[in-house]
């Protein structure tokens, strides 16, 4: 299984493309999970909300039924509030200043070569390996 | 009615492409991000294997006026950089590697992420409800 993972990782990522193009062909819209969210926070989705809370019901609903039918998922995700708390700031202020996260930015972006998607990915892997090192190997917090 | 049928299981095709490929799992987000510690690649085989389906649809979407429901398709991408773009991708990046989640796997984990995962949707929320206050002071900083 672990062997395997990057296979996993493969299939995993073909189904997100499928899901994307899916999006776009279909409804016309790009399948950015910062945006569809966002958009539902700020009041700038109104006109599209129906779609979005439709979306995101999958996007939710699917993973609870695997999880349901596979077992436990493993999530790891850290027990420390304070760095859940500054985390998620970060990604929701920063989503939406640069108009974009993995999915808008990293696979709708990237697969149509849009500067603004390639140069926004550069910069939050950059950030992101600088803040493991930071805090991962240089203060051992995360 | 239909559009939502397909936004939901655009959704739901996302969801599960995220459970299989482990991107739920922070370890492994933060394992790619972590190329001086055991570094794991398996996202580089999972935004690969994202974008492969996605570029074949722009071509398709090219050749196309309209969606397939009907609608406009996306404009052409903005060729204009812009502060923002550097410094909110930079904010994003720092977050996500602290916590090692993103809007998706946060959205998709809801269920069985636990405390550690709701708060991190609720404080991505209240970043987001903040974020035109901060973007309104940076595009002050950079005009000064």
């Amino acid at each position: 299984m672990i062997e395997q993972d990057w296979l996993w990782g493969l299939a995993g990522g073909l189904l997100i493309g499928t899901a994307a193009a899916l999006y776009l062909l279909v409804n016309g819209r790009i399948m950015g999970a910062s945006g569809i969210i966002g958009g539902l926070v700020d009041g700038s989705g109104r006109a599209t909300a129906a779609e979005r809370i439709a979306l995101l019901a999958g996007l939710i609903g699917l993973p609870f039924l695997g999880a349901m039918a596979m077992g436990p998922v493993d999530t790891n995700i850290t027990e420390n509030p304070a760095v859940i708390i500054a985390a998620g700031l970060l990604v929701g202020v920063g989503t939406r200043l640069a108009n974009g996260c993995t999915s808008g930015h990293g696979v709708c972006g990237i697969s149509r070569f849009s500067l603004r998607g390639i140069v926004a990915t550069v910069f939050y892997l950059l950030a992101g390996g600088l803040v493991m090192v930071t805090f991962r190997h240089l203060l051992g917090v995360i | 009615m239909i559009r939502n049928l397909f936004a939901f299981l655009s959704g739901a095709l996302f969801g599960l492409g995220l459970l299989i490929s482990g991107m739920v799992n922070t370890a492994k987000v933060q394992g790619w991000l972590d190329v001086f510690g055991d570094w794991d690649p398996t996202l580089a085989f999972v935004l690969g294997g994202a974008i492969l389906p996605m570029a074949i649809a722009w071509r398709v979407a090219e050749r196309r006026k309209t969606a397939v429901l009907g609608g406009a398709l996306p404009a052409a991408p903005d060729p204009r950089l812009g502060h923002n773009l550097v410094v909110g991708s930079v904010l994003f990046g720092m977050g996500w590697g602290l916590a090692g989640l993103c809007p998706g796997p946060a959205m998709a984990s809801l269920s069985f992420g636990g405390w550690g995962g709701l708060l991190f949707l609720l404080s991505m929320l209240v970043g987001m409800v903040g974020a035109p206050m901060i973007r309104t002071r940076i595009d002050r900083l950079a005009t000064a």
